[in-house]
């Protein structure tokens, strides 16, 4: 996993709009990186779920909430649909799971593992969580206490 | 706007709503429109033990659930938290407007008072005073079980 104090790599994804996005795009402000294994799965769908919940609470510390999974945009656009979300996601589509393997963030089963990359306003990595099984994800208390 | 890093669970309070009279307790964290909640909720009455409810409403995982959360506190407010509770649980398919309103006549509520209160600010405020009081727990989906000291339990 992507060590603190890093330079965050930058990428651009598409979203779930098909509209390109880069890391670069948040400078000067705080990014919270979900990687997550895929839309619709069970414990994806409640972790962003929960997350969604303390977005105001996110954004008054500063923080811009992005989740990266391998899916497809039009994938991303219809989990965001059923969940009545509207978090940026974005697609580590094409070469799969290249942002992913950039940030330590792989799961050798074909999916992104779960885990959460902090980036600070210039472009550094701020703190990161690694789930001890993508079936599992950390409660939002875990993002405010990294926070403080 | 509230802290959320994490705390341990709340002790319970006088205004918890809180059921029935054993000498152990069990503090739940439910979301009224979660299946899981419902199949497990009078499972836990009957297990003998004080039964704590807290509010867990995932809006987008159960898109009524606020709704319906508010729809218990304000019943809660008439002395009938728990028949609320029970029934929503009990009849998942009849959880709309109508069916609310249905209920509150089955109890004898007063119907005015009661759709006054279920939208009152008041109302959002204790619903997400627990909700908040959960996200400080670690609490990730429903039901959540805790015993009265705080720590994890099981059903």
């Amino acid at each position: 996993m992507i060590a603190v104090g890093d330079k965050a790599p930058d990428f651009t994804l598409r979203n779930q709009d098909g509209d390109e996005v880069s890391l670069a795009d948040y400078q000067g402000r705080k990014v919270l990186i979900v990687f997550y294994p895929m839309d619709f799965s069970p414990v994806c769908s409640d972790q962003l779920s929960i997350y969604h919940e303390v977005k105001p609470e996110l954004t008054e510390k500063g923080v811009e909430l992005v989740g990266i999974s391998i899916d497809h945009p039009w994938a991303h656009k219809a989990f965001q649909e059923k969940l009545g979300i509207d978090t940026t996601l974005l697609a580590d589509f094409e070469p799969k799971g290249e942002v992913a393997k950039a940030y330590g963030s792989w799961f050798d089963a074909g999916f992104a593992n779960r885990t959460l990359v902090l980036v600070d306003e210039d472009g550094s990595v701020a703190w990161t969580y690694e789930s001890p099984s993508p079936g599992e994800f950390p409660g939002a208390n875990v993002i405010f206490d990294a926070l403080g | 706007m509230s802290d959320l890093g994490s705390a341990p669970v709340p002790p319970v309070g006088a205004d918890d709503h809180a059921r029935g009279a054993g000498a152990e307790t069990l503090i739940v964290y439910a979301d009224l429109g979660c299946p899981h909640c419902a199949r497990d909720w009078f499972e836990l009455n009957k297990s003998g033990r004080r039964i704590v409810f807290r509010h867990f409403p995932v809006r987008s995982k159960h898109p009524r659930a606020p709704e319906l959360h508010g729809a218990a506190e304000a019943a809660g407010l008439q002395g009938a938290f728990f028949e609320f509770v029970d029934s929503l649980y009990a009849d998942r398919g009849h959880v709309d407007d109508p069916h609310l309103w249905q209920r509150v006549e089955r109890f004898g509520l007063d119907l005015d008072r009661f759709e006054r209160d279920r939208r009152s600010d008041a109302i959002a405020a204790r619903v997400r005073r627990d909700f908040e009081s959960g996200i400080r727990a670690g609490v990730t989906g429903t039901p959540a079980l805790f015993d009265a000291d705080g720590a994890r339990a099981s059903a």
